[in-house]
């Protein structure tokens, strides 16, 4: 079922890594859909598999992770089948990804501008001047004095480089912009002030976007849905208002307890005991079993499915109604 | 000479911390699942045999002129005989013996003063740092055989200890670069920190928690210095800088050479001391790149399911 | 900036420590070759010339160290090397200038060729990883690259000189001929420096190749890499601009510097196939002893190489632009 404005439709992907010791699942047939200029964040701990699931659907996995199972509907196109070729048509102009640390993500021995014109000329052809005009735009849609357009990357502070990465990904207005924790390199006051331009652009240009962080409570200023994930599965996922006002699956419970909120009563911080599990080895049953403290005995060897609850789908058997 | 090119990015065997013991322990699991190293290992292992076992091995004494000059192989002589009469065959088992020890012993001076010099500089830092650093890198740019050439000269004294010493002397400022780039990553480790609160001396760090956590990239130091130790030495004795009156692989050259044996016929002689001055200075080098494999996994051969 | 002038300084330093061990070396060494050589020439050499040849090697010195020093630093820089005892009574000077074109066409060619084709094959087959290459390549280079560089001269001229006849036994050119500008002269260095070439190539490309290699794999795996895929360009400007582009940086010093290996196995070569180089004439000075000569030629070759990592300083000042900013 392709809902009629879903931009991206993900079907049970699975994420292998193939290592010495055998096929890890980094990713376990997570589902999930975006719709039109949607603004959906997926949070979750470092290891959980949350930026693999990302670059799987970006189509930019590099060996030793490859797509093991699933689909990937991009607009209606089974992008997870296409050659890189025919991929090549789709990349930047219709998605566009964004990395976490533009120092990392561009290229040093280049210019921004150069790097802005390749874009550009992979995949139409513009005179100079255009290219020049076009540039000079994005630059200044993202608050950045066109004249860096000749910088180096390593000329310019931690947030022009993140804004000019937002820029270069906007260069064909596409449909969708994957991020993968745009912000986790930056001071929180450029962490706010980036968030607000994003969504800003956003509400401008109707694009939808994937936000993949760590940060809990930055996302929920800003996301329209939200999605938690956990030892390489979704196991909450609903509109970010209901998560954040009633968290459901006992994990969000305890990644919501973890973040003390400024304003309010006091409450006590606690943690979620335990560690994240092993992929290689991951328990049985319900992943999430061992450090549950609403564990009950089918947990430990049954999987839960996803069960509805006020909107939200829920993986975890306390919201089996059936039972 | 293998072409060895040093740069400040030459991968390193990440430093993985690891207990004493455990350090050891781990590096010879992870080599003997190597095919390279295991392939090198075998060849080095099968000629320390023959080094050993030499006299059972060999069929005649290497030295003995008994026999009938430049014959060809036939079944009395393997390999055939030299211009003046001694079994090749015999002469390449017993040479073996002292190739193996001026590969090793020079591999091992050579890496001995790569540490030394290395982790004192990141160690001193500061000015030491800075002279330390200059220092090796002149050595690195001084052509090696040519410096080798005129200190052998010079010292007119063709011995063994001569020979390591000289190629000591132009082998050991490859390690030393890479050692103090380790030295210096570790240097600012939290474990570090933890043994300079506890008050012990910087001398004992260096040693006992330092070192231990290097020993992955020695190891790959000394193979890779192994290695050109056993061209260098083939080198300078072909050239007639060894001594010639000792038996040895690189001296076996030099007679053949001088007695013309490619020209008159007897091509064997040139051939087996240099394939076997090959295979050594090949194991080595396998071994020291399976070192490069292990500590940046992205080198290894990459297995796709289709 | 700066960059650049700590790399003038660090060339400065080494062509001196270089000339000083050439003045020191013969000076500490036990059992004073030099006066040995000087015995021996006695009688057979005019008085001028063993003054000569003592003021050059500090032997029954006029004035103190220091003003030897200077005189032989003077000498140094004015080109004045010295008598050769080898091509008596050339001076070194002369000599070197009639085996340096050989050398330089020799070495700088192999060389030039084996470090393209190295680095451009160490780009590609990074560039695609799995298969049997992948698995290959490697382990072949290390070995080659192991491989003494005479060793594989002297198979070389077994396979094709001898057994094969299709090239020459050894020298530069036909000895029946003269030097000339001729086209079949021409042809003749090529076809006798073939062999010898080859063999600098085949044993110096595996090092470029691997390094290369190396440097490659962990720069594709760099996030721009990742970014100039998923910006769709195209795979042969992502291998080059993006890839190579960043990937062949470290490595131009390095590949500077190790000219020194290239040139020492160059020497041997030289030497297995008779060429009438340099290192055919460091052979020749070692075998008489001829310390002028020697010193002369590992300064010269020294310098060779500082000049070529100097070089490839500039060359990395240009293609990096964060070495112009940080200095």
């Amino acid at each position: 079922m392709i809902a009629t404005h879903a931009v991206l439709e993900v079907r049970d992907l699975c994420v292998d890594y193939l290592t010495d010791r055998g096929p890890v699942r980094a990713v376990d047939r997570v589902s999930l859909e975006v719709r039109k200029g949607e603004f959906l964040g997926i949070v979750g701990e470092s290891g959980c598999g949350k930026s693999t699931l990302l670059y799987a659907i970006a189509r930019l996995l590099t060996p030793p992770a490859q797509v093991a199972s699933g689909d990937v509907w991009f607009e209606g196109s089974d992008i997870v089948s296409m050659t890189d070729s025919e991929l090549r048509h789709l990349r930047w102009k219709r998605y566009s990804v964004v990395m976490q640390s533009a120092m990392n993500a561009l290229n040093p021995v280049m210019s921004v501008g150069e790097q802005l014109r390749d874009a550009f000329l992979a995949h139409e052809s513009l005179s100079r001047r255009q290219i020049a005009s076009r540039s000079a735009e994005l630059m200044r849609l993202v608050g950045i004095d066109p004249v860096h357009l000749g910088s180096y990357p390593h000329q310019l502070s931690g947030g022009m480089r993140q804004r000019a990465m937002i820029a270069m990904a906007l260069a064909f207005t596409p449909e969708l912009v994957i991020m993968d924790e745009p912000t986790s390199a930056l001071d929180v006051v450029a962490q706010r002030s980036l968030m607000l331009k994003i969504k800003q652009l956003q509400r401008e240009f109707g694009f939808a976007t994937i936000f993949v962080t760590h940060d809990m409570s930055l996302v929920s200023h800003f996301s329209d849905r939200l999605a938690v994930m956990y030892a390489g599965q979704i196991v909450e996922v609903g509109e970010t208002r209901e998560v954040f006002a009633d968290p459901k699956h006992p994990y969000t419970v305890g990644l919501m307890r973890s973040f003390p909120s400024i304003t309010g009563a006091l409450q006590p911080l606690s943690g979620i005991p335990g560690s994240p599990p092993d992929l290689a080895h991951p328990p049985a049953g319900c992943r999430f079993h061992p450090r549950c403290p609403q564990v009950m005995a089918r947990c430990k060897t049954e999987e839960p499915a996803f069960y509805e609850r006020e909107g939200d789908l829920v993986r975890c058997f306390l919201f089996d109604v059936g039972s | 000479m293998a072409v060895r090119v040093v740069t400040d990015q030459t991968p390193l065997a990440t430093a993985v911390v690891v207990g004493r013991q455990g350090a050891a322990r781990a590096l010879a699991r992870a080599l003997v699942r190597n095919r390279k190293a295991l392939a090198g290992l075998s060849v080095f292992g099968f000629f320390v045999l023959v080094a050993i076992f030499a006299p059972l091995i060999a069929p005649y004494d290497p030295t003995a002129l008994a026999f009938n000059q430049m014959l060809q192989p036939s079944r009395a002589h393997l390999l055939g005989t030299t211009g003046i009469g001694q079994d090749i065959f015999s002469q390449l088992v017993f040479g073996t013996r002292e190739s193996l020890l001026i590969a090793l012993a020079a591999g091992l001076a050579a890496t001995a003063v790569s540490v030394i010099v290395g982790v004192s500089a990141a160690y001193l830092g500061g000015l030491w740092d800075h002279a330390l650093n200059l220092f090796t890198d002149v050595f690195l740019v001084l052509p090696t055989l040519p410096l080798m050439i005129i200190v052998g000269t010079y010292l007119n004294n063709r011995g063994l200890l001569v020979l390591i010493g000289v190629i000591t002397i132009t082998g050991w400022s490859y390690g030393a670069r890479q050692l103090r780039s380790q030295a210096l990553s570790l240097r600012n480790r939290e474990f570090l920190e933890a043994a300079r609160v506890r008050g012990e001396r910087s001398a004992y760090i260096i040693v006992f928690e330092v070192l231990p956590n290097m020993t992955s990239l020695i190891v790959a130091i000394f193979f890779g210095a192994a290695v050109y130790a056993v061209l260098a030495a083939a080198g300078l004795q072909f050239i007639g800088l060894g001594d010639p009156s000792s038996l040895s692989w690189g001296t076996m050259l030099y007679w053949a050479q001088a007695n013309g044996a490619l020209l008159a016929g007897s091509p064997v002689w040139v051939l087996a001391p240099g394939i076997c001055i090959a295979a050594l200075g090949a194991a080595f080098a396998l071994i020291n790149y399976a070192f490069d494999e292990i500590g940046n996994p992205a080198l290894r051969p990459v297995r796709t399911k289709k | 900036m700066s960059y650049l002038i700590r790399r003038l300084e660090f060339f400065g330093i080494t062509l001196w420590a270089t000339l000083t061990m050439n003045f020191i070396l013969p000076r500490i060494m036990p059992g004073n070759p030099a006066q040995a050589m000087l015995v021996r020439y006695h009688g057979r050499v005019s008085p001028q010339t063993i003054k000569a040849i003592e003021a050059a090697f500090g032997l029954n010195p006029q004035g103190n160290i220091f003003q030897q020093y200077f005189d032989y630093l003077r000498n140094t820089f004015t080109g004045n090397f010295g008598t050769s005892v080898t091509f008596f009574p050339s001076p070194v000077g002369d000599v070197i200038k009639q085996g340096l074109p050989w050398t330089l066409g020799l070495v700088g060619m192999a060389t030039i060729i084996a470090f393209l084709l190295g680095t451009l094959i160490g780009v590609l087959s990074a560039w695609r990883r799995g298969g049997v290459f992948d698995a290959i390549l490697p382990p072949v280079f290390i070995v080659v690259s192991a491989f003494p560089y005479f060793w594989l001269g002297l198979l070389l001229l077994l396979a094709f000189a001898l057994n094969l006849g299709w090239f020459p036994l050894g020298f530069a050119y036909d000895l029946t001929d003269s030097i000339n500008l001729s086209w079949s002269f021409a042809g003749q260095v090529v076809w006798h420096g073939f062999l010898p070439a080859l063999t600098i190539v085949i044993t110096s490309i595996g090092g470029w190749i691997l390094t290369m290699r190396n440097t490659m794999i962990t720069t594709l795996a760099e996030d721009y890499v990742k970014m100039a895929r998923a910006k769709g360009l195209s795979p042969v400007r992502i291998m080059f601009m993006y890839a190579a582009r960043n990937a062949i940086l470290p490595n131009l010093t390095g590949f500077a510097m190790s000219l020194g290996f290239v040139i020492s196995g160059a020497i041997l070569v030289e030497i297995v196939f008779n060429y009438p180089g340099l290192g055919f004439t460091l052979l020749q000075a070692v075998h008489s002893e001829d310390f002028a000569l020697m010193q002369t030629l590992f300064l010269m070759i020294t310098l060779a190489v500082l000049l070529a990592v100097l070089a490839a300083d500039v060359l990395t000042a240009i293609l990096d632009p964060r070495t112009r900013d940080q200095g």
